[in-house]
């Protein structure tokens, strides 16, 4: 059985729900929204985690944009 | 993929190009060391200095100020000030300038703001109604012209800027592209090629901070505010050489960090080949120029003959 993630994406003011399969991790994540990794921070609950760790089922995460605004 | 040992049992915050993982604590402490490491390497500051700043309330300009903030308590004779220029881009710099200022006031910083529409006549908006210019180019022109007039007038002693890693690679790249190597010359971490009373010296002390490192060190002090981007840089060259060098870093970790150092290894050449330069004295405002009327005097004369016809 998968899992369901809840996303919000700040450089598209968006919050989406993402179906992942049991074990993802952060990199599935990124991969499946096709973000690159190196233009990102990711957080849950108000902490960052890297690309290794594994989510569950109802996370709230959070992708930040590394990217300079102007 | 070889899997690299965390700093210690605390949880990772980050994973550093070379695949180090580091917790809070200890990445705060690699980035400031880092920071600081530059400012010594480069010789970027004297023991007595009145910095200004330059902020625009994005997350690399407050991470630099507040670094620079933290060493100006310890050593008083480095007097910090921020700067600020306000564009006039509608929904975008009134928000980050707002961020700046409460940044400012909470730490207790002096902030000095200009604006086109004061010393122009006209907002940035305005203007790109008038002109068919790209808006990248002449926002440059009139940000740099005053930055280095207001730091000037304010007698600062350096022009600090939050330019990271990435923003150095990608102007190496773009001038690469414009075989545009004058231009190159003047990048490093000390900007600028001529020592003139004129130029307030521009220093960049994240010169060695990838855009990641910076924005993680934001997030972890709170210095990250919601994403803004401005209007008018999404589809700029800057933009598409830096979703390139991006896919280059995903694929070869470390790209940046090469592109960065070798060109650390030709920039004295490149100094030597252009260090004739001539800086003359614009014919009209009186300020640092190549050619007989400055960059900024051009676009101002252009604006007022469009208005007037």
């Amino acid at each position: 059985m998968g899992i369901k993630v809840s996303v919000f994406v700040d450089k598209e003011n968006k919050k989406i729900k993402v179906d992942l399969s049991k074990d993802s991790s952060v990199a599935d994540l990124l991969e499946s929204l096709k973000i690159n990794p190196v233009t990102v921070i990711v957080s849950r609950n108000n902490e960052l985690i890297l690309e290794d760790e594994k989510l569950n089922n109802n996370d709230e995460i959070k992708v930040l944009s590394v990217i300079s605004g102007g | 993929m070889q899997i690299k040992p965390s700093c210690c049992a605390e949880k990772p915050v980050i994973s550093l190009t070379a695949g180090e993982k580091l917790c809070k604590n200890h990445f705060i402490q690699y980035f400031e060391s880092k920071v600081f490491k530059t400012i010594r390497q480069f010789e970027l500051l004297e023991k007595e200095e009145n910095i200004g700043v330059a902020v625009s309330g994005g997350k690399d300009s407050l991470t630099v100020l507040s670094i620079l903030k933290k060493l100006s308590v310890e050593n008083p004779k480095i007097k910090i000030s921020a700067i600020a220029i306000d564009e006039g881009i509608a929904g975008y710099r009134d928000k980050s300038l707002e961020t700046a200022k409460e940044f400012c006031e909470k730490n207790d910083v002096a902030l000095h703001v200009f604006s086109y529409k004061e010393e122009f006549g006209l907002t940035l908006d305005e203007m790109l109604k008038i002109l068919n210019v790209k808006p990248c180019s002449i926002c440059g022109v009139f940000r740099r012209y005053l930055l280095n007039k207001k730091s000037r007038e304010l007698k600062f002693t350096k022009l600090v800027t939050g330019h990271n890693l990435d923003d150095e690679c990608q102007s190496i790249v773009m001038n690469q592209f414009r075989n545009d190597m004058a231009a190159s010359a003047r990048l490093g971490p000390r900007a600028g090629l001529i020592d003139d009373k004129l130029f307030i010296p521009r220093i960049k002390p994240l010169y060695l901070c990838t855009e990641k490192e910076v924005t993680t060190y934001a997030f972890i002090n709170k210095l990250l505010d919601n994403f803004n981007e401005c209007p008018n840089a999404v589809h700029s060259h800057r933009a598409q050489v830096r979703d390139m060098l991006n896919d280059f870093e995903q694929k070869n970790s470390g790209t940046k960090y090469s592109i960065v150092n070798s060109f650390l290894e030709t920039l004295p050449s490149l100094r030597e080949k252009y260090k004739n330069a001539v800086i003359k004295v614009c014919s009209r405002c009186h300020e640092p120029s190549s050619n007989d009327v400055c960059s900024a005097c051009n676009y101002v004369e252009k604006l007022r003959l469009s208005v007037r016809v």
